[in-house]
């Protein structure tokens, strides 16, 4: 029993070595294949780190997003503080700032320099203010909204204030380009299998002779359809790392100019190029594509060549 | 060791092959198939080897029913018996190694195995050392002696040929033709497809000759009343 598994194991090994020295033999054909479908799979690839990038500076544009929460004249800084308080231990805000209309109205005669006018007022017509800032996480407009709501529960809360129109345009972009890079993940993923399925017909035909032959001394289907089945993967793994390694070049080429746009902005912006999980992700797709499209064309090129029935 | 009981055989394009074709051959036995092109030698050595099947009748080749056997079985069905050409069918890129061990490699034989029984085989046919040549350096009748290496490596007690001596001028064909007795003396079935005529009496072994599909009554078997 040990031999036969050992057996089984050597005839993979085999199917392996065999396969790769005929792809390498090729090499020309086997770099035409690989780029073709490489450049399938690094298309979606460089989308998902588009979408990875931009998700990651929206994350820091969640520190510009706050709320105005007006409390109504008249309440009492214990009362402002204990809402101030109540605010900060929620799970979806980052930060509150009080600001009590005494502050407020300091802050402005500095800033604004209308001092003298503000001299004439009879009383602060400045409401306090909390500046409520959501974390990255809940800057999303449902759940500022959400957030929005509930901030505007409390009695003493007059009026809650919220830009959020950027927060759905951004969020409706990133959206966009997801939906794009999953329809262009399928259609190229298509487009890789039927490379993979062509060429790995093509091998097939050519060796109509050896497949035949081999039949006729008993040769299982499995073992007639085990080289193709190998190199419809080896062609995938080969495309994986062909195309991280394209995304990688890209990324790096565009990492300068993408820091100096994000400083013009007054921005820091570091672009990240694909990761290490997006390289198993390559890889892994590349091999089932591989597979897939080998396992297609195998099987229908194979029954054609059967012994007929009756 | 082969059983054909009112065996018909259809193609496709609606030419009819064989019809209600029956024989048998004993376990052991050496005997010629012999007809004119188009008799239906081809069809009967291909419904051995099942790379077709009967229309009507039954096939049993070493006590398999051909014509129940299912698919998957087909391969293990067919690693127990040799085939041997007449234009040889080797793998013209591989080594003669490589060609010689096919049916071994197919099988899950461990290759220390494979290795041992590959050089028997050569050894047999008298091409021990030849083992890294490719077929294109060796002559016509090396090369069919490669291909009978193959057909008889993994040691099958079945052995069918179709036309072996087709390519072969008279010396060589009897040397193949010794080969085949040598393997016969063994114990091994071989069932050879001819029109080698004068080959076929002067071994005086049992013929069944076929025309038009059926076996030919007008020509009676002239050795059978020797054996």
């Amino acid at each position: 029993m040990a031999g036969r598994i050992s057996n089984w194991g050597a005839r993979h090994g085999h199917a392996l070595v065999s396969t790769t020295g005929h792809l390498m033999r090729h090499g020309m054909a086997t770099t035409l294949t690989v780029l073709a479908i490489s450049l399938a799979l690094a298309l979606p690839l460089a989308l998902n780190v588009v979408v990875r990038n931009v998700r990651g500076a929206g994350g820091s544009f969640a520190d510009a997003i706050g709320l105005s929460v007006y409390l109504k004249p008249g309440t009492s800084e214990q009362r402002a503080r204990a809402l101030a308080a109540a605010a900060r231990a929620r799970a979806d805000v980052a930060s509150v700032t009080l600001i009590t209309a005494t502050q407020g109205l300091a802050q402005l005669r500095a800033q604004s320099g209308i001092g003298a006018a503000l001299d004439t007022l009879p009383d602060n017509p400045l409401p306090t203010v909390l500046e409520v800032r959501p974390t990255a996480s809940a800057a999303v407009p449902q759940r500022l909204d959400a957030l929005r709501s509930q901030l505007a529960g409390a009695p003493e809360v007059e009026s809650v204030q919220l830009d959020r129109d950027w927060a759905v345009r951004f969020d409706a972009i990133v959206e966009l380009v997801r939906r794009l890079l999953w329809i262009s993940a399928l259609l190229l993923a298509a487009g890789a299998v039927a490379v993979i399925g062509n060429t790995i017909r093509l091998e097939i035909q050519s060796r109509g002779a050896q497949i035949e032959v081999t039949r006729l001394v008993g040769g299982s289907n499995a073992f007639v359809r085990r080289p193709f089945l190998y190199a419809g993967v080896l062609y995938g793994l080969a495309a994986g790392l062909a195309a991280w390694i394209i995304v990688a070049l890209a990324g790096s080429a565009l990492a300068g100019q993408a820091e100096r746009l994000a400083a013009a902005y007054g921005g820091s912006f570091v672009l990240r190029g694909p990761s290490a999980t997006e390289l198993g992700t390559a890889l892994g797709a590349g091999a089932v594509l591989g597979w897939l499209g080998a396992a297609i064309a195998a099987g229908r090129q194979l029954s054609r060549i059967s012994p007929r029935s009756r | 060791m082969i059983r054909f009981e009112r065996v018909s055989k259809r193609y496709p394009n609606g030419r009819e092959a064989l019809s209600e074709l029956s024989f048998e051959v004993a376990d052991g036995e050496m005997l010629f198939l012999t007809g004119r092109s188009g008799a239906g030698k081809s069809t009967v050595l291909k419904l051995i080897a099942l790379l077709e099947r009967p229309t009507r009748g039954v096939v049993s080749v070493n006590g398999v029913n051909t014509a129940t056997l299912p698919a998957r079985r087909v391969p293990l069905f067919r690693r127990g018996l040799g085939v041997v050409f007449q234009d040889h069918r080797l793998l013209m890129d591989r080594p003669v190694f490589d060609n010689v061990a096919l049916p071994l490699i197919v099988a899950d034989v461990s290759f220390k195995e494979i290795d041992r029984r590959v050089r028997a085989a050569l050894d047999q046919v008298g091409l021990l050392g030849k083992e890294r040549a490719v077929p294109l350096e060796l002559s016509v009748g090396e090369q069919q002696r490669v291909g009978i290496a193959r057909a008889v490596v993994s040691k099958p007690p079945l052995l069918i040929a179709d036309e072996p001596t087709g390519n072969l001028d008279a010396t060589l064909a009897a040397e193949v033709m010794g080969l085949f007795q040598r393997f016969n003396e063994v114990g091994v079935t071989v069932m050879i497809a001819t029109h080698d005529l004068p080959l076929v009496r002067e071994s005086g072994l049992r013929e069944i000759t076929l025309a038009a599909g059926s076996i030919d009554a007008a020509e009676l078997p002239p050795m059978a009343a020797l054996r």
